[in-house]
């Protein structure tokens, strides 16, 4: 019998890392949105914040575009 | 066509009915945290996993060789047998429905398969080694590593968010999480879907009907694709309620680190060459994002009889397979009394689930009620 330990600790170490990532990424971006949303309601300037937030947005849309390229075969 | 017979009528049909009820029992997987968080109303997170499923039967057709080679011996499967380990899928899915609990419709399968093989050709036709290395090792570890992997997530996404405008993180992780559930169904489209074309395209195989290792046909895959997605699209109601609000109670955050985790646990799982199932790997992220939550309640009881569901899966799908084996391999007669006995205790399931009926305009609430009478079944 051959039970791949190897690749199921892989499997632990790579998915443990990525969701990390994405939901870290994710959560500083809305750390930045929100930090937006209350300088706009001060009427302060939120370009900073806005474009951080933008920043961590656009690298967990180009995750997801790496999760959809990983499920469709045809991409591979 | 000329080998088609009523046998291999009957096996497609039984197939897709099996597909049906995989895509139902299997909503809740990537749908039941969008749903109980709000991120998408009922009818429509149904609506776009049915959708996602149907897109994702279409996009590969890579598994459909091997989901039937591995685990039984394909030279000694007869299509009788194969319509016997299908009842046994079937039935075992529409039980675990009923009972709201989510289990592998693909350890369904193949204990099933595993039982009618066992009953007709001895054991010499189950592999039993691949059987441990395919099934129970994978199913001990998914809920450990998806749980894991939820509950690390989880508590960061807490800790990061902790002191800002509750509105914005809430809303935010909502978004997210439409995203990542669309994820999970995408790619649930591609691994279940395949099953079913690969059970039809072993018994046409078997039949004669096509030749050894030939890809399934444009209508075994379209026909495939359609079972799931409508399946998925009429919704596992009982068991979404039991994932979104049975295991624990999940805000956005821990529906969007779940929903992420078991994306990313089923993507490297089916990647890096050790298949998880996706049923014990979206459950475990949920329970794992109920640990990753300061004061979030595990509700361990229905955790435990999840469990024991997985448990029972294999053993009692093979049984009843065995079961219907020992009739259906006795030529027409013998598939006809079985398919009938299957459609008698199916119509009774349902009728059953009429007593207490979950569907999407009840499907958030608590089922405090439900406790009870569950227990009294058990």
């Amino acid at each position: 019998m051959d039970i791949k330990w190897s690749s199921l600790g892989q499997v632990f170490v790579v998915s443990l890392g990525a969701t990390v990532a994405v939901v870290v990424i994710f959560a500083v971006g809305l750390l930045a949105a929100s930090a937006r949303q209350t300088a706009v309601e001060q009427g302060r300037p939120a370009t900073v914040p806005a474009a951080a937030a933008g920043l961590c947005f656009a690298a967990c849309a180009a995750l997801v575009l790496y999760g959809v390229y990983l499920i469709v075969p045809q991409f591979h | 066509m000329d080998h088609v017979s009523f046998l291999v009528v009957v096996v497609i049909v039984t197939a897709l009915a099996f597909d049906f009820t995989n895509g139902f029992h299997d909503t809740a997987n990537a749908m039941a945290t969008s749903i109980a968080t709000g991120a998408l109303r009922p009818k429509v997170a149904v609506a776009i996993s049915g959708a996602l499923n149907l897109v994702g039967a279409f996009l590969s057709v890579e598994v459909a060789h091997t989901i039937s080679g591995g685990i039984v011996d394909d030279k000694l499967v007869s299509p009788a047998m194969i319509f016997a380990g299908l009842v046994g899928a079937i039935v075992w899915n529409l039980l675990t429905w009923l009972l709201g609990l989510p289990s592998s419709s693909s350890h369904a399968l193949f204990g099933g398969l595993i039982g009618a093989v066992w009953f007709s050709a001895g054991s010499s036709g189950v592999h039993f080694d691949t059987v441990v290395e395919k099934i129970l090792i994978p199913a001990v570890a998914a809920p450990f590593v998806a749980g894991f992997v939820a509950m690390t997530a989880t508590y960061l996404a807490y800790r990061i968010t902790a002191k800002e405008r509750s509105d914005t993180t809430r809303d935010g992780f909502r978004i997210g999480q439409i995203a990542s559930a669309s994820l999970v169904s995408l790619a649930h489209g591609t691994n279940d879907a395949q099953k079913t074309m690969g059970v039809i395209t072993l018994t046409l195989i078997s039949a004669g009907a096509l030749d050894q290792g030939a890809d399934p046909p444009f209508w075994v895959i379209l026909s495939a694709g359609l079972a799931i997605a409508l399946g998925t699209y009429i919704g596992g109601w009982r068991i979404i309620r039991t994932m979104g609000k049975g295991i624990t109670e999940i805000e956005s955050p821990q529906g969007f680190a779940a929903e992420s985790g078991s994306t990313a646990v089923i993507l490297a799982s089916s990647h890096l060459g050790f298949a998880l199932s996706t049923t014990q790997v979206c459950s475990g992220a949920i329970l794992g994002s109920g640990l990753g939550r300061r004061l979030a309640e595990v509700r361990w009881n229905v955790a435990g009889r999840m469990a024991v569901a997985w448990l029972l899966t294999l053993p009692a799908a093979a049984g009843v397979g065995a079961l219907a084996a020992s009739v259906a391999t006795h030529g027409d007669l013998g598939v006809t009394i079985a398919a009938v006995a299957a459609l008698a205790v199916a119509a009774g399931i349902y009728a059953a689930s009429r007593r207490t009926p979950v569907h999407s305009g009840n499907v958030n609430e608590v089922p405090e009620q439900r406790r009870e009478p569950a227990r009294a079944a058990a």
